[in-house]
């Protein structure tokens, strides 16, 4: 369940702002940083600590992509497949990450390591193909330089 | 190539940190803001540089500024660092290089505008842009150039960065609003405008990252400088993102109304592997994409509209011979479909239906009257849709069935795409 720690840590959040409900997208942040995910039962705690009904908690939180509401691998592997990554082989990176990783898009591997997802364009079109594994951007993906990420995330 | 401006700390050791900054003369426009500048006269200088918003739309900021109702207050800010344009990532450039070249332009922009709190909205995907701006504005606050009494002015601002989760839609200036408010991302109505009831109901001013980055050079040099630049309508400096199929992709800054050729082969590098060009995508994913006949054509708002397009974001994508239009158009079409919020119908179901026949044309399935039918939906979105993001997804369909019925006809006669082994 939501920590103590985050729960004081919304409350500050709700005072930062002229209105309290400006926090909500910053408090479902905190709560997947913690959890990984927003289960019902997170969202319901969001939305005590908040002042709002669980409803309009879901509800906004459903509308964001970057909110997960299943679980996820422990990697979050989004590659963007939009315009320039595209005109530059992003279908390949995705083909490649499907094969090493032994999943389809969408899913998440036995292990729970790995979660592997397409995306819309990162802002990273002058560096492309591109992929974001949880917050870090990696640029000018190749087979290779893929491998080796793929080698070092599993080492960790 | 003439000494960066707008880009001058990209590059630099540390130049994200203050000392660096400062060092390089950053904060010297504050303090002459400060104190030579009443904030109706800064609001004149800016309107009288001419600086256009960078975010797409191109609205003078200085007019946009004198749009707050007189004697309402409070007023807020909000710096739209939402960049999901595709083909868009100079506001990431800026943000992570040069984050304190933002804040100096935001706590100007606000000192003209009468605003005691300010906002940047940044998109989610941002994390390591948006741990760099924290540190800025608390290093900014440090220094006594956020907060209360502001280098003894008497001016008072709060900055609070603010993040994103992912929607494309809250780049749009009233979904930001909303977001921002905390729920979901969906457009409101214009009128009223943001300048007269925005954040909270209150006069709200709203400017892309670009824009009030160019503030504090204007502040310092003078409106003069600025409008020897460029042309008269499209005056000063301008970021111009490029990738695709170029051999140097990145942020190049140009004077407004720089050719198109300059850019790719004296920036960028030419095309790679020195294939022909097939199209160009000149302003963003959403503005029509042009063929080679127009690579004279200078990068200025006016001409590129003379035209049929649009400067947009600034985003110069580059298609090279032995791309598949019909594919690309197709992923584009992908991405409004994901994006539209849904809120209303012809958006939500045109951008759907757009997707399933572009779809089926490049995967074998196409019919002859398929083109037609795509025309049709594309007048039933445009300008009867809610918001502008339903116009932005009919950018790539129309023009590329202007430029390239041929290749959509040999999709369908053939029922396969010609460009697939
Ligand atoms: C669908 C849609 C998406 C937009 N995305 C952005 C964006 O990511 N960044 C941005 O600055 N402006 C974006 N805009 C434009 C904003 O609505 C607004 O015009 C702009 O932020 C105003 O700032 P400016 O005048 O300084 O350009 C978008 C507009 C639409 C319709
Ligand atoms: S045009 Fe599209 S994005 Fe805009 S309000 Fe309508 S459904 Fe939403
Ligand atoms: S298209 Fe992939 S990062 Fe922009």
């Amino acid at each position: 369940m939501l920590s103590d720690k985050a729960k004081s840590e919304i409350q500050q959040l709700k005072a930062r702002y002229p209105h309290p409900n400006s926090a909500l997208l910053p408090a479902l942040a905190l709560a997947q940083k913690e959890h990984g995910w927003l289960s019902p039962e997170v969202l319901e705690e969001v939305a005590e600590v908040m002042g709002l009904s669980p409803a309009q908690v879901g509800s906004v939180a459903s509308f964001y992509t970057m909110f997960n509401r299943r679980p996820v691998g422990k990697y979050l592997v989004q590659v963007c497949t939009n315009v320039a990554c595209s005109l530059l082989g992003a279908e390949h990176i995705v083909e490649h990450l499907k094969r090493k990783l032994g999943i389809n898009v969408g899913e998440t591997t036995p292990d729970g390591l790995f979660t592997l997802l397409e995306v819309e364009c990162l802002g990273s079109c002058g560096t492309a193909p591109v992929m974001q594994v949880n917050d870090t951007y990696y640029e000018n993906l190749t087979a290779e330089k893929i491998d080796q990420i793929l080698a070092e995330l599993r080492r960790r | 190539m003439a000494e960066p401006v707008l880009l001058r700390n990209v590059g630099v050791p540390d130049s994200h940190k203050i000392e660096v900054y400062m060092q390089r003369g950053g904060y010297q426009a504050l303090r002459k803001a400060l104190k030579e500048f009443q904030p109706a006269a800064l609001v004149d200088l800016v309107k009288r540089s001419g600086l256009r918003g960078r975010g797409g739309a191109g609205f003078p900021a200085g007019v946009k500024w004198s749009f707050l109702p007189k004697g309402v207050y409070p007023r807020y800010l909000v710096c739209n660092a939402d960049e999901g344009e595709p083909g868009t990532f100079k506001d990431r450039v800026l943000i992570e290089h040069d984050p304190h070249g933002l804040i100096e332009g935001i706590i100007i922009s606000c000192y003209a505008c009468e605003v005691n709190t300010a906002f940047i909205y940044i998109r989610g995907e941002y994390e390591f842009g948006a741990r760099r701006l924290e540190q800025a504005v608390q290093e900014a606050y440090a220094r006594g150039f956020l907060g209360k009494n502001i280098l003894g002015s008497g001016f008072n601002l709060d900055l609070i960065v603010h993040r994103g989760a992912g929607a494309y839609i809250c780049g749009e200036e009233t979904g930001m609003l909303t977001s921002l408010e905390g729920d979901r991302g969906h457009p409101k109505l214009k009128p009223p405008f943001p300048a007269s009831e925005g954040l909270y109901r209150k006069p709200t001013v709203i400017n892309n990252v670009e824009t009030l980055f160019n503030v504090p050079f204007i502040v310092e040099r003078g409106a003069e400088w600025y409008t020897s630049m460029g042309t008269e309508k499209s005056p000063g400096l301008k970021l111009f993102c490029i990738s695709g199929h170029v051999n140097k992709p990145g942020v190049y800054e140009l004077p407004l109304a720089t050719p198109l050729r300059t850019l790719i082969y004296d920036y960028a590098g030419g095309p790679l592997e020195g294939k022909p060009i097939k199209a160009i995508i000149p302003g963003g994913s959403s503005t029509p994409m042009i063929t080679p006949e127009h690579l004279d054509v200078p990068l200025d708002y006016e001409s590129l509209a003379a035209i049929g397009t649009m400067l947009g974001s600034g985003a110069v994508v580059v298609i090279g011979e032995g791309t598949c239009i019909v594919r690309t158009v197709e992923r584009l079409a992908e991405f409004y479909r994901h994006e539209s919020c849904g809120k209303c119908i012809p958006c939500r179901e045109g951008t759907d239906w757009l997707y399933k026949i572009l779809h089926r044309i490049e995967h074998g399935g196409g019919r002859e009257e398929d083109l037609p039918l795509m025309l049709d939906i594309c007048n039933n979105i445009g300008g009867k849709s809610f918001c502008p993001l339903g116009d932005a997804a009919l950018g790539p369909v129309r023009s590329s069935i202007a430029h390239f019925r041929e290749e959509y006809l040999q999709h369908i006669r053939e029922k396969r795409c010609p460009f697939q082994d």
